[in-house]
């Protein structure tokens, strides 16, 4: 078996099938990385899962995942101005919780280097949006790297560690979801171990490093120098392609994924055009530019969600006066969703119709029922919600925050009507309160959000006096991402710690009404839910379980583990459904004959459906239904 | 070397990661060029988990373009139907292991489930070829997907790769008891 801890540290030269993100983590291996923080987001996650594959011992590199991206990017920025190169990792929205501390980063002189990988997410697969973090990249004056596949993610952030080192300043590696994800073989080179030095270089000398007033556009004036030069470099780096077929009419410049995709669907062209793909999407190499767009009558700009590259090229022809016809954006849908073939395909016939066939109509119907995610068998949260829906007018308001208790917004439940981002919930519900007194609010929060981004929210709530319940769906980790701990696990990254009680903080916050319940125990929660929302002031609800995904795989890890699961007892059943129809397990599958069974590939035996149904024509796991039906 | 697709689907928790692993693993080891791409959003939670794999040196692309699969994999009814319908070119061939965890419409009432005699029909108007698996005394629902891999490999449906690769490629990524109960599993169904 090969394990990848040992194939990460190899001092040889080798090729090995991996992710993205897996060769993202050999890169900051051989790049001499010495920190490396983290919030899980997907599509990133497998950044860590690399990272713990080598054991804490030999890790040549400090790893923690922070509270949150904010925390994350501070603690990598604190370890490089003490001379360690530093990355920091984290999906397309986390760089809006960083932004605060990420936009200062390029004024700083960050001795140790600092990398800042983006997971971005084109197609918005998991995420609320699909924001395009080049616009932050101008806002800050940071340069960024884009690669399109492993291969390039791992020679990527070698120049961008390289870079952000030589020039003290921070570099950004952005990739998209499909780059993370994509495996291949990658050929990678030596390690030499660098003799570690923990010296603490951190030296005012150094700086200024306290940006207010003049000194702040001073260190402007050092940001925008410090772009120029890696302009310069971008304009000479081996790092950019130029694909040349001679042809003098057409050219296309891209960048990233969408590279792959151009050349793809060209297999089926009759001509080609030139491509010229850029490494650096900001800075642009100007000069380089210039001389692709000067080498044909009509260049094509391909490039995934906003028009950053056309309006930033099209401005260079106008001020060079290049006599060359750029075609951009043509129209709204090329602005949305990932450049997979079939998008190119499209955009690049609307641009050239005889360069390719008719591409294929976009609506394929699908034959069969549409799959929804769902909460996984047993989870907690399904029984609170269940609970909480009936402790609820059917007009009070709920609001849903990040995790995987937003799926609560889905039929059956339907519980958590808003949703913005990590944290929201409980400062949107005090909003919804305003001038309300007709209907109750309820804001719903995980626990690894509450550290992240809510405390904020729950102390306003209780400083501004907020009247709305706030119901913590405690499950004791980041199960959305993939079970990271958090402060409150009783772990971190790399060993057990103290864990940081959800009901202590908010007591210490001074939340006076706490209720705390298992969410197994529905009947408790509702009235829970009842009492919490009559009353006239803040109240937190923590309804509590652990996350039985997390739990069932350990158990199984166990000797002897069997899969138990529940019965229905046919005699009982009266088929009312509520099992299917208002607790909704995926266990529960409807029979032709609009009977119900357990599906035993899922169910868990964990019983939390027992108690919904009303004729109790569900058998506890191991129970064989007793003579004689009632 | 001619382009080839291979699409493979199933629900989040059917073992479609390690599946996936493990062909891309023996393209590899049977000497052909391969790429592959997981798309898994929120797949961890009972939604659709799709990994695609391509063979050939005229790819560039991890993702298929639409309709161009040559072989879909899938770990179940409804999703075979899908892979059917939506991803495979005409004349292509669905491998799928008969289970069935029904979507929520389904459960709710609001859709019919998918028959086999649904998927059946599709497949004969596309000319694709279809290979139902399904072994009613599997020890651990985990092992489906190795049912299905010794499907695969036993039915030869990806081009150049033979037994041993996939034998190699389970070596990569498996030890101990986890390896032994999936590889007699494998060379029991990849001999039948």
């Amino acid at each position: 078996m090969k394990i990848m801890g040992e194939m990460l540290l190899r001092r040889q030269a080798f090729a090995e099938i991996v992710m993205g993100n897996t060769a993202l983590v050999r890169a900051m291996v051989e790049a001499g990385t010495r920190v490396v923080s983290s919030y899980p987001g997907s599509p990133t996650p497998e950044i860590a899962t690399a990272i713990q594959s080598i054991p804490k011992a030999d890790r040549p590199f400090y790893f923690e995942f922070s509270t949150n991206e904010k925390v994350a990017t501070e603690l990598a920025y604190g370890a490089a101005v003490n001379g360690h190169l530093s990355t920091v990792f984290f999906k397309s929205v986390g760089l809006n919780v960083a932004a605060d501390t990420f936009v200062q980063l390029s004024l700083m002189n960050i001795i140790g280097g600092m990398v800042v990988v983006l997971g971005d997410d084109p197609g918005a697969n998991s995420s609320q949006n699909e924001q395009d973090n080049r616009h932050y990249a101008q806002m800050s004056y940071t340069p960024v790297l884009e690669p399109a596949d492993p291969d390039e993610v791992y020679r990527f952030y070698l120049e961008a560690a390289r870079l952000s080192r030589q020039h003290g300043m921070p570099v950004i590696l952005r990739l998209t979801t499909h780059v993370c994800h994509a495996k291949e073989k990658v050929s990678f080179g030596q390690w030499q171990p660098a003799e570690t030095d923990n010296t603490p270089r951190f030296d005012p000398a150094n700086g200024p490093y306290i940006p207010i007033t003049t000194l702040a556009i001073e260190k402007k004036r050092i940001a925008l120098a410090r772009l120029e030069v890696v302009r310069r470099h971008a304009e000479e780096t081996a790092l950019n392609r130029t694909i040349d077929h001679g042809n003098p009419q057409r050219g296309v410049i891209t960048m990233g994924l969408p590279f792959l995709s151009l050349m793809e669907v060209l297999e089926d062209a009759q001509t080609h055009p030139d491509i010229f793909k850029l490494a650096f999407v900001h800075p642009l190499p100007e000069e380089a530019i210039v001389s692709f767009l000067s080498g044909h009558r009509e260049v094509k700009i391909l490039e995934e969600l906003d028009n950053v590259l056309e309006t930033q090229i099209k401005a260079l022809a106008f001020d060079r006066k290049l006599p060359v016809t750029i075609v951009g954006k043509n129209g709204q849908e090329d602005w949305i969703g990932e450049y997979t073939p079939g998008k190119v395909h499209r955009v690049l016939h609307a641009c050239w119709p005889d360069l390719l066939e008719t591409p294929p109509s976009v609506n394929i119907e699908d034959p069969a029922p549409a799959r929804p995610a769902q909460m996984c068998p047993g989870c907690g949260h399904r029984s609170a919600f269940h609970a909480i829906k009936q402790a609820l007018a059917p007009t009070d308001i709920t609001v849903a925050d990040i995790g995987c208790h937003t799926l609560g917004f889905l039929p059956p439940y339907e519980m958590g009507q808003l949703l913005m981002c990590m944290g929201a919930s409980t400062a949107m519900g005090s909003g919804l309160r305003l001038f309300n007194t007709l209907r109750n609010v309820v804001a719903f929060m995980g626990d690894s959000t509450f550290f992240h981004a809510a405390l904020p929210g729950i102390v306003n709530a209780v400083f501004n006096d907020h009247s709305i319940t706030l119901i913590l769906m405690e499950n004791g980790t980041t199960a959305m991402t993939g079970h990271q701990d958090h402060a409150a696990s009783g772990r971190n990254f790399n060993e057990t710690t103290d864990k940081i009680p959800v009901r202590q903080v908010l007591e210490g916050l001074g939340v006076r009404h706490i209720f705390e319940v298992d969410t197994y125990q529905q009947a408790k929660l509702k009235d829970l839910v009842a009492q919490a929302t009559a009353l006239d002031e803040f109240s937190v609800v923590i309804a509590r379980h652990p996350c039985m995904l997390k739990f069932t795989r350990e158990q199984r890890r166990k000797s002897g583990y069997r899969q138990k699961h529940v019965k229905i007892d046919q005699d009982r059943c009266e088929r009312m459904h509520a099992c299917i129809e208002q607790f909704g397990c995926p266990t529960f599958s409807r029979d032709a004959n609009g009977g119900v069974t357990i599906n035993t590939d899922l169910c868990l035996g964990d019983g939390s459906c027992i108690q919904t149904c009303p004729t109790r024509a569900i058998l506890p796991a191991g129970e064989e239904k007793k003579g004689g039906a009632a | 070397m001619k382009t080839f697709n291979i699409y493979l689907t199933g629900v989040g928790g059917q073992g479609i990661g390690l599946l996936s692993e493990i062909v891309l693993r023996a393209v590899d080891h049977s000497g052909q060029r391969v790429k592959s791409v997981d798309t898994h959003g929120l797949a961890q939670r009972g939604g659709i988990v799709v990994s695609q794999i391509r063979l050939g040196d005229s790819v560039h692309a991890p993702l298929i373009p639409a309709g161009r699969a040559d072989l879909a994999i899938a770990l179940e009814r409804h999703e075979a139907l899908r892979a059917a319908g939506a991803a495979l070119r005409e004349g292509g061939c669905l491998v799928y292991y008969d289970t069935v965890w029904q979507p929520l419409a389904v459960r709710l009432g609001d859709a019919a489930t998918v028959t086999v005699s649904d998927i059946d029909a599709l497949c004969r108007d596309r000319s694709i070829r279809v290979i139902p698996v399904f072994q009613p005394d599997l020890p651990d629902i985990r092992m489906q997907n190795m049912a299905v891999l010794g499907g695969i490999a036993g039915n030869a449906l990806i081009p150049g790769v033979e037994l041993t690769h996939y034998r190699l490629a389970m070596d990569d990524l498996m030890a101990g008891t986890m390896l032994e109960r999936n590889r007699d599993l494998f060379d029991q169904r990849a001999n039948e």
